[in-house]
């Protein structure tokens, strides 16, 4: 796996790293505040968070062209909505289940999309979203354009049939889609090495006959630039590829989950390697920015969080006279 | 007017819309250089080119979820699943994913999607091969449903479903894509949920849908050489359903037989018998029959197979029942 050694500042201008880090604060403390409003039952239902995975979207999301590119994702959304661009009062109103969510309330905390912004969703049954993506690639290849279609989905889906027949289709038909393991080691309370029959799954991509590629993805930068290439082929040569990914979640499933099933010492170790506290130490030390510059933004963040909740509790509830919209166009 | 069969009035609609809109593709197992396993899209690759119609390997859930995704992006693709049996593979897509979507988005999304091909009953094909799968697909909110009888209505009914911006199953029956009837030469397409009264009548409804025309059209037949006058629906569209004209039928005849291929329990046909009685009891001089298929996997043997199905003497009984003639 590929590290960055060189100096930051030689490669990159400081804005492009500041928006890394602030796009990572702002998920952690969106996903601290959502956790925290579950916790006083604002939120119900099911919640998954995305902290500790903060640098897989972020640093993924920085290779597209948010214009034509499209992402699909997993019910552990709310991070990848966030790198899309939407609002997060907006989606914290979604999480509430209130009328100016971005789903009207009608989706919830594993159906967050927007349309515009080319960020579909948001899906709830395991794999079951990946032969979506590939249509998506299919319209693009249709249309002739020169988007892409990245398609993240967990180590719980990438032993499920739709999974298989959609890359084997985006192969046979060039399509320009990237198949993300985002691999957080455990399906829900199962570790991956207890149902794979490998513990490499970019090694699954021999099979396909298309590239595959196992990335750290502890480190955002590691990310951004390993995606580069990856986003490149698709465009460029409509070649799909398939990359994991490796992550990992610092809470459970979701919210009922205590995460009994790992240790403390894993948990710690993953800690060490926190994709916020990477990034903000090579850039403190290379004094790109201070101690008190990420004070500032993190204080910014948090405030944006307790805006967003705010937004979302002085939000009104959908009229029931909306249960029958939007069936059908 | 020329007669044409089932399978090239399907095929003129997909040819028409087809040359109409260049977002409007066929994707599904053989459709292509095979011209479909049952040749409705004879002719089409040649004209269209493998862009527009595709082959795909033997993977319903991956190419329904393709074509939904592709929907959802802005094309409008037709996905003939080369029979219902085989898109039992694909029904999580159809309902977790092309019916749902656009509610679960706030309405950001639309998938104009059509998935199509054979349904019902065969002959000598055992269980696996043989079964009518539209009271399924017709209890989920978000898909439209429709089931064409004639040629006539297979065009006007498919036209319109590729048209339409939401997912539509379309079934074809099995045994009936060599079933010729009158097409008209110059365009027209069917409206979604208005049923199409066959035969106009005063003493009994009979109401079906699909290719269980079959079993009623000889029924009529010898109805009326009894001097009965029967009143027959095809309903057409299973959801939305016509529940107007039913009810005018009703009103008229006071007696009504459904008769749906499909198992009873949670079907079309006892959602239509329920409907009936709901509202217009005070209508009825009998209870409504409900002509089913028997609550068994189908059979392989022919003798057991054809009985397990309705028949034209389950509907005559049936009718006898309601009319209060034995």
């Amino acid at each position: 796996m590929a590290k960055t050694k060189t100096k930051l500042s030689d490669t990159y201008d400081t804005q492009f790293l500041t928006d890394l880090l602030e796009e990572m604060i702002l998920i952690r403390r969106f996903e601290e505040k959502a956790g925290q409003c579950y916790g006083l039952r604002k939120i119900g239902g099911f919640c998954h968070l995305y902290i500790g995975q903060e640098a897989v979207c972020v640093g993924a999301y920085a290779a597209l062209d948010k214009k034509k590119d499209y992402v699909y994702t997993t019910y552990r959304d709310h991070g990848h909505a966030l790198s899309a661009g939407m609002d997060p009062g907006v989606l914290m109103a979604e999480l509430f289940g209130k009328v100016t969510g971005c789903s009207k309330g009608k989706g919830g905390s594993m159906h967050l999309f927007d349309v515009d912004k080319n960020f579909y969703g948001g899906h709830g049954i395991v794999g079951a979203h990946i032969p979506l993506a590939t249509g998506t690639a299919l319209k693009i290849k249709y249309m002739e354009e020169d988007g892409v279609v990245l398609c993240f989905f967990g180590d719980g889906a990438i032993h499920n049939g739709a999974f298989h027949e959609s890359v084997n289709l985006a192969k046979i038909w060039d399509l320009p889609v990237i198949f993300i393991c985002e691999n957080n080691q455990y399906g829900m309370g199962t570790d991956f090495r207890r149902v794979s029959s490998v513990e490499d799954f970019s090694k699954k991509a021999v099979g396909y006959g298309i590239p595959g590629q196992q990335i750290d993805g502890m480190d955002v930068l590691t990310v951004y630039e390993e995606m580069k290439k990856y986003v490149d082929l698709a465009r460029n040569e409509r070649t799909p590829s398939l990359l994991e990914i490796k992550t990992y979640r610092y809470v459970g499933h979701s919210m009922s989950d205590p995460a009994t099933y790992r240790s403390k010492d894993e948990l710690k170790e993953y800690k060490e390697q926190d994709p916020i506290v990477i990034l903000k130490e090579k850039m403190i030390s290379e004094k790109i920015i201070t101690d008190e510059q990420y004070s500032e933004m993190d204080a910014k963040y948090k405030a944006i969080a307790k805006d967003a909740e705010k937004f979302a509790e002085e939000s009104p509830e959908p009229g029931l006279e909306t249960l029958h919209e939007d069936v059908f166009a | 007017m020329r007669e044409i069969t089932m399978r090239d009035a399907l095929r003129e609609a997909i040819d028409e819309e087809m040359a109409r809109d260049e977002t409007v593709f066929l994707m599904g197992e053989e459709v292509a250089e095979y011209h479909g396993a049952y040749k409705v899209s004879r002719g089409l690759l040649d004209k269209y080119g493998a862009k527009r119609v595709i082959d795909t390997p033997i993977t319903e859930n991956g190419f329904t979820g393709v074509g939904i995704g592709a929907a959802m992006s802005g094309l409008r693709p037709i996905v003939e699943w080369m029979t219902f049996n085989f898109a039992f593979q694909a029904i999580d897509q159809v309902i977790n994913n092309a019916a749902k979507t656009r509610y679960m988005s706030g309405g950001q999304f639309k998938v104009p999607i059509v998935f199509r091909g054979p349904n019902g009953p065969a002959e000598w094909l055992g269980a696996q091969h043989s079964q009518s799968c539209g009271s399924f697909y017709a209890h989920v909110p978000g898909l439209k449903v429709v089931a064409p009888s004639t040629p006539y209505d297979a065009k006007g009914l498919l036209k319109t479903a590729i048209r339409d911006d939401n997912p539509v199953i379309f079934m074809e029956g099995e045994l009936a894509y060599g079933n010729k009837g009158e097409v008209p030469e110059e365009e027209y397409t069917i409206d979604f949920g208005k049923a199409d009264i066959k035969r106009q009548g005063k003493d009994v409804t009979i109401i079906t849908y699909g290719n269980c025309i079959k079993h009623v059209l000889p029924a009529l037949t010898e109805l009326e050489s009894r001097g009965i006058d029967a009143e027959f629906i095809d309903l057409r569209s299973l959801n939305p359903i016509d529940e107007q004209t039913i009810y005018d039928s009703i009103i008229k005849t006071n007696c009504c037989v459904v008769v749906d291929e499909a198992w009873p329990i949670a079907s079309v046909g006892s959602y239509v018998a329920w409907l009936i009685s709901k509202n217009c009891f005070d209508e009825l001089d009998a209870q409504v029959e409900l002509v089913a298929s028997e609550e068994v996997p189908m059979p392989y043997n022919h003798t057991l197979e054809l009985a397990v199905q309705p028949t034209v003497e389950k509907v005559i009984e049936a009718v006898e029942k309601v009319m209060y003639l034995n």
